[in-house]
């Protein structure tokens, strides 16, 4: 009930603010700066640094958007949103995008009315146990405490799992992952579950992160993206396109480093030619100009570039590629052409 | 020496005898232990569980603080420092994490080459509450704590200094026209008068005057952003306006509700019951997210002003119970003879009435300031990044993630001190002030 009445005031105002500011794009180059929604701080997505600078894979996403719109990676203005907030804040026009480890939704999508602009990370609900539990499988934690993040969608997806499977569990609700962590190395649970890039992250952190074990199961699909309002499909274009070049600039081998060489002059590869704006326009057709590609990629490099940087093997994190690997290599990204 | 006892008594000493020492058990640490720790053996028996259980506190905890480590560059970093020096199993702090972010728990991402103006607008609060607080300072200070929300807006945000000088004109019109047309129409025309200028010229004059000045001489410091504010400096920035605004509007509200004016009663006990009725999160909620909807889109009316003027709203509902208990808590008789002495309202209230009605509320109002300070932390719901927000922000750095006792043992001494030092006034205000003789 609570929810539903929530849900619809967004919705309202969601129209609202989408009928009222359509163009976006038009506000953002009037006012210089994006406003780009994020989360409060989550390891090797989006945190600020000592500097107060911020960081992060989500963030590189906005720096992308910035720099093609803008041409300046920096003018961004940062807007950290939590859970509640993130949407309202989108809906009423305070953000004009979200990169918020936001999981794209039936109901998001349709009932409050947003746009996801797709998908920048595959996630997925997964288990971690203790090594000493001897556990191998998901199957066999009949009759486990689990710690789980209450009002969150993992807490239904933990239920439904253990109901398929026709086991019991005995969850001890927390929280933060913060807290988690906690009661996970106090012994208050056997097995803590988040999705499975969060617990790589709080792994990492362990003393001994050899004596915990993330079991193989991956209970849902979390497709992470960022967000945009109904009702601007031209920024939405901008941002699904900054994101599609930035994946299309991986696979087709163009980084951070090699971009500027590459767009001086035509290549033999029409299709590196027509993403760097060096044949045909384009850039014009999304009212931008003709290397705003060249700009988005130089600011955090190609999306496999953002990936290692951030969350990838050589960090602390030490997130594998897995489902977020190019189509080419097993992998689930993969851009519509540039043509 | 009379002969009387002669015959009685076969000897009397005629000389004191020297003071002797008391016996070993009633003197010393010896006597007040066991009038104090020992004196039946239910209280020795509480006395030994006590000592046993500060010593398990003190055992688990000052390992853990004698190992901390003060330099490192990340939290793997500290615990190979550890290994080194004291071995891989003792407990031990990290308090490098302090040493790394302790700027950005005071400052936020106020730019750190302008952190001397939130210490400046601190130090200038400090000298401004010192005519308001203790009666030894000069009375002309006053002026100066007229002048200091303005001082210290202009310090904290910056920009061109003309806003905030006409604003503060503005109080200047007011009290001028006061006490222009109380000469020839009376106090009400005048209170209204006071009232109805200075908005007038708010909301029509200030704008085109200070964009008019601040073109032609852009005095004034560089502009910083509210959004850049966190840590310590929102709290305090929070927490102080909210108190400072919250006192003469709780009030008022006091004086509204014990009012015989049918319509002022009334406004001012619904607006306390609702305000109070309701938790100040969801009062948070409302600023930062029900705002948003009855303004037209595209107003960006501060994230910041909204929280303040919310946590004012709520503290003043607070403080009008509390000065409605002191109200209620003087005699009749001190109403009438207010009004035997041919008082008007006003000066009944600012004389008699109030005097003594505040000084019965202090240990109240201290307390409603207390909590009103550490509510405050409650704006990390709504995205602010208040000193525990930003303990999320840092635990998020791949460096510090799984810091957690560290960041919360700063924070809670550096509110332990704000809250102790408000605590420790109000009982010295209240010493002062006893009047009674009990």
């Amino acid at each position: 009930m609570k929810k539903t009445v929530f849900f619809g005031a967004v919705t309202v105002a969601g129209l609202a603010a989408g009928l009222a500011s359509a163009a976006t794009l038009d506000d953002v180059k009037a006012r210089g700066t994006l406003n780009c929604g994020v989360t409060t701080g989550l390891a090797g997505f989006a945190a600020p640094n000592a500097e107060g600078v911020w960081e992060g894979f989500d963030v590189d996403l906005c720096r992308a958007v910035a720099a093609a719109v803008l041409g300046d990676p920096m003018a961004v203005n940062f807007v950290p949103t939590t859970g509640q907030t993130r949407f309202t804040a989108l809906a009423s026009g305070e953000i004009d995008m979200l990169s918020r480890v936001t999981t794209w939704t039936y109901s998001r999508d349709t009932d409050l009315s947003f746009e996801f602009a797709g998908v920048n990370y595959y996630d997925g609900q997964g288990f971690m146990v203790p090594r000493a539990l001897g556990v191998s499988s998901a199957k066999e934690l009949d009759g486990a405490t689990v710690c789980i993040q209450t009002g969150t969608t993992t807490e239904l997806n933990l239920a439904d799992f253990f109901r398929n499977n026709n086991i019991s569990y005995e969850p001890v609700p927390v929280e933060t992952n913060a807290e988690g962590q906690q009661q996970y190395l106090a012994g208050a649970c056997d097995v803590y579950t988040t999705d499975a890039s969060g617990l790589a992250a709080t792994r990492g952190t362990f003393e001994n992160p050899a004596d915990h074990v993330v079991l193989p199961e991956i209970i849902s699909k979390e497709p992470l993206g960022p967000v945009v309002r109904h009702g601007d499909n031209e920024w939405g274009d901008i941002v699904r396109w900054t994101l599609n070049a930035l994946v299309a600039a991986e696979e087709l081998g163009v980084t951070s480093e090699n971009v500027a060489e590459l767009a001086a002059a035509p290549t033999d590869n029409p299709e590196i030619n027509r993403l760097l704006g060096t044949e045909s326009e384009l850039g014009a057709m999304m009212g931008l100009d003709a290397d705003w590609a060249v700009r988005a990629i130089s600011a955090a490099g190609n999306y496999g570039e953002m990936f290692e940087t951030n969350i990838g093997e050589s960090t602390p994190i030490g997130l594998a590629r897995g489902l977020n690997a190019q189509w080419t290599e097993g992998g689930l990204q993969y851009s519509p052409p540039f043509r | 020496m009379s002969d009387t006892h002669a015959q009685t008594v076969s000897y009397v000493r005629d000389t004191m005898l020297p003071q002797a020492e008391p016996p070993l058990r009633d003197k010393g640490a010896v006597k007040w232990m066991r009038e104090n720790l020992f004196s039946s053996w239910l209280n020795a028996i509480l006395t030994v569980l006590s000592l046993f259980v500060v010593y398990w506190i003190v055992s688990h905890l000052y390992p853990w603080f004698a190992n901390s480590v003060w330099r490192a560059g990340s939290l793997t970093e500290c615990r190979e420092i550890r290994d080194a020096t004291v071995g891989s199993d003792a407990p031990s702090a990290c308090f490098a994490v302090i040493a790394d972010r302790w700027q950005q728990l005071l400052f936020g991402f106020y730019p750190k080459e302008y952190y001397w103006r939130p210490v400046l607008a601190l130090v200038v609060f400090l000298v401004s509450l010192w005519p308001v607080l203790f009666d030894n300072a000069p009375r002309k200070m006053l002026f100066f704590t007229l002048a200091a929300p303005f001082i210290m807006f202009a310090l904290l945000w910056g920009g061109p200094i003309w806003g905030p000088l006409f604003v503060a004109l503005g109080f200047v019109l007011g009290y001028f026209a006061y006490e222009l047309v109380n000469k020839s129409a009376g106090p009400l025309a005048a209170t209204l008068a006071a009232i109805i200028l200075p908005l007038l010229y708010w909301f029509y004059l200030v704008g085109p005057l200070a964009g008019l000045f601040s073109s032609v001489a852009p005095i004034g410091f560089e502009y910083v952003d509210s959004k850049d504010f966190g840590g310590f400096t929102l709290s305090v920035v929070i927490g102080v306006a909210g108190i400072v605004l919250s006192l003469p509007l709780g009030i008022l509200l006091a004086l509204g509700r014990s009012s015989d004016l049918f319509l002022i009663n009334k406004v001012s006990v619904g607006f306390i019951e609702i305000i109070r009725g309701v938790p100040l999160i969801v009062w948070l909620f409302t600023a930062s997210l029900l705002l948003n909807y009855f303004l037209p889109p595209g107003t960006n009316f501060d994230l910041m002003l909204r929280v303040i003027i919310m946590v004012t709203l709520f503290s003043a509902a607070y403080i009008a119970e509390v000065v409605r208990g002191g109200l209620a808590a003087l005699p009749k008789g001190q109403y009438e003879a207010a009004d035997a002495l041919g008082l008007d309202y006003w000066k009944a209230m600012r004389l008699i009435i109030l005097p003594q009605a505040l000084k019965i509320s202090i240990p109240g109002i201290v307390n409603t300031f207390i909590g009103l300070f550490k509510d405050t932390t409650l704006v990390v719901f709504i995205g602010l990044l208040d000193p525990i927000g930003l303990t999320n922000a840092i635990r998020a750095s791949t460096d510090w993630n799984g810091v957690y006792w560290e960041l919360f043992v700063f924070i809670g001494l550096m509110f332990f001190i704000f809250c102790f030092s408000m605590g420790r006034y109000s009982l010295y205000l209240e010493k002062k002030l006893q009047r009674e003789h009990r």
